[in-house]
């Protein structure tokens, strides 16, 4: 009995000792990883889809409200409660004026974009199954869509998923046969992600309410908010998502809109503060965050939109001048958002294209396979009928109104000798999309 | 483990910046070429095999990930000087262990390797048409894996289509 424990001590013993040098191992790799940068010239940021720097005006926006003012949990009675719940009035009034709410009701601050359409999928298909059990979605939805579908497939929910063109943009056709009687909620981004289209949700949500005037219509605007004009009541939709990163506000904080008299249930339970859908205490820095990273987007919309577009121009037709064989991912023209830039390059892998690049000081995403815990090729890319080779080889990049002509010309001094170092290796010479 | 950024060593980022025994060889004996653009990672490699089975000089070219770059870059260097009975039990751990360590997600870079060596060896003799009694008749581990993941990619290819 003793020498058994014993042998067990010793065996959790070793566990414990294997996963303490594993885990020294991999922070020196990552100490080298980051040192091998320290010589870089400038740094460019583009990888504005997974994160984002926050502008100085922002944080400054926030940092009163982590101790000196309005910390207090706004449903308790006390000045700094009081002062919590005057400062989520203010955002929410601000958010709901800048999308075209109707009301303060309707917005509910959510920990982000993910946890917002995880709401509006499966609260809104749980919130409404006595009416029906088939939920309709583009076939480039975000994860966090597209898995809040399986899930609810998983629950017996029957999930259509509506193809696309080359461009990205849905088949109204296919989403009108779609929805029938027991059609309760349908979603389509306003912009994509990654090709950045900008969807006809409008007349999407036209045909739907026409093929079925009960109908619920959830569009995520995460990538539209504070680059096109989103409106509520002009898009006609019952639902929509909005991310404060994608905005360049903190990460942490997203909303779901929810028009009055929509049925949603919770997915989460426990105190129930301001926000109805949501419960926990309101993180108020954040939503002061969001709140300024909103007005500042909205400020010089005009002003900032046209910027973007004359980098994002500039940067997509430097990258396709420069290099062979370059195709642009998605659509060209006013129905591209304006900030987003996705570019295959043939025979160029997409991970050691985001590595070389990053060597250089140029941050970017790729959907190639290998960047991916999940080990598969995006999705968007072959939803528009890219072959595999040319999602592994592309890479994602959005600009904003910080960035600087001088910004985009180093990325466009950089990228080529990326591309050249990484062909040089490669055994493909010919035919990669 | 399994989430990104994956965690590269400082051997893998040095021989992704500064591979050795880069590029194409014009006499080489043998070559293989392991995985599928479909993947995301192909590896090509020559050998110059010697009259006695000598691994005189050893190549490769690789499109694909980090990890895939530096696993093809030191198996080269392995199986340099190496008889080819013995390069032929290199295993994919070896290379694993010769690059400070994979990362989980990335462990299929080593053993793509090691399959392409192997696939090398194989077709040399083939092409001989010799046999040496320590060559296995069946495919091994690492050459079965490099098969399924050609498999793979041509079967997804195929079901997604490309327009």
């Amino acid at each position: 009995m003793f020498v058994m424990a014993f042998q067990k001590v010793q065996q959790l013993k070793r566990i414990i000792l294997d996963n303490l040098l594993v885990n020294l191992v991999m922070f020196r790799s990552l100490e080298t990883l980051i040192e091998a940068h320290k010589d870089v010239g400038r740094e460019v940021y583009l990888d504005l889809e997974n994160s984002s720097p926050i502008p100085s005006d922002i944080v400054e926006a926030m940092i009163p409200y982590f101790s000196e003012k309005a910390y207090g949990n706004p449903t308790i009675t006390h000045k700094l409660g009081w002062m919590a719940y005057e400062e989520i009035q203010k955002a929410s009034e601000s958010v709901a004026d800048y999308i075209g709410a109707n009301s303060i009701e309707e917005i509910n601050f959510t920990p982000s974009e993910t946890e917002s359409n995880n709401l509006a999928l499966i609260g809104t298909a749980l919130a409404n199954r006595k009416k029906g059990n088939k939920i309709v979605v583009s076939e480039i939805e975000p994860l966090s869509i597209k898995f809040s579908t399986k899930m609810l497939e998983k629950r017996g929910f029957e999930v259509e998923k509506i193809p696309v063109d080359r461009n990205g943009f849905v088949n109204l056709e296919k989403l009108t046969k779609a929805i029938d009687q027991k059609t309760t909620l349908v979603s389509v981004m306003l912009v994509n992600h990654e090709i950045g289209t900008v969807e006809p949700i409008k007349d999407a949500v036209e045909i739907a309410k026409k093929k079925n005037p009960d109908v619920l219509f959830h569009s995520d605007a995460s990538d539209a908010y504070g680059r096109i004009p989103v409106n509520v009541d002009e898009l006609g939709v019952d639902l929509l998502t909005l991310s404060s990163y994608k905005i360049l506000g903190p990460r942490g904080v997203g909303v779901l809109y929810v028009k009055e008299g929509v049925d949603v249930e919770r997915l989460l339970e426990g105190q129930i503060g301001t926000q109805k859908l949501w419960p926990g205490v309101e993180n108020v820095p954040l939503i002061v965050g969001f709140q300024k990273a909103s007005e500042l987007a909205f400020r010089d919309f005009e002003g900032s939109v046209s910027r973007m577009k004359k980098l994002r121009n500039r940067l997509k037709s430097g990258i396709l001048e420069r290099i062979s064989g370059a195709v642009l991912n998605g659509p060209s023209g006013e129905k591209r958002a304006p900030d987003n830039v996705n570019i295959s390059i043939p025979h160029c892998e997409g991970e050691s294209l985001t590595i070389e690049l990053s060597l250089k000081g140029v941050y970017v995403s790729s959907g190639s396979a290998c960047t991916r815990a999940i080990l598969q090729p995006s999705h968007v890319l072959t939803a528009i009928g890219k072959k595999f080779e040319a999602a592994h080889g592309s890479v994602l990049m959005k600009v904003t109104r910080y960035h600087t002509n001088k910004d985009i010309e180093y990325v466009l001094d950089a990228f080529p000798k990326a591309v050249k170092r990484l062909r040089m290796i490669s055994p493909i010479k010919d035919g990669a999309d | 483990m399994s989430r990104g950024p994956l965690p590269y060593s400082s051997k893998i980022l040095e021989l992704f910046r500064n591979p050795k025994n880069l590029g194409k060889m014009k006499d080489a004996t043998a070559s293989a070429v392991a995985g599928s653009p479909a993947c995301g990672d192909v590896i090509v490699f020559y050998l110059r095999i010697s009259e006695d089975e000598m691994i005189e000089k050893a190549t490769f070219e690789s499109y694909g990930c980090a990890a895939n770059i530096a696993t093809a870059s030191i198996t080269t260097e392995l199986v340099k000087g190496k008889k080819l009975i013995d390069a032929w039990e290199i295993s994919w751990k070896e290379v694993a262990d010769e690059v400070g360590g994979l990362p989980t997600t990335k462990l299929h870079c080593g053993i793509l390797s090691v399959g392409a060596v192997k696939r090398a060896i194989r077709g040399y003799y083939k092409k001989k048409r010799e046999k040496p009694s320590w060559l296995p008749d069946e495919l091994t581990s690492e050459e079965k894996h490099a098969l399924e993941e050609e498999e793979l990619a041509r079967v997804l290819s195929k079901k997604i289509g490309g327009k």
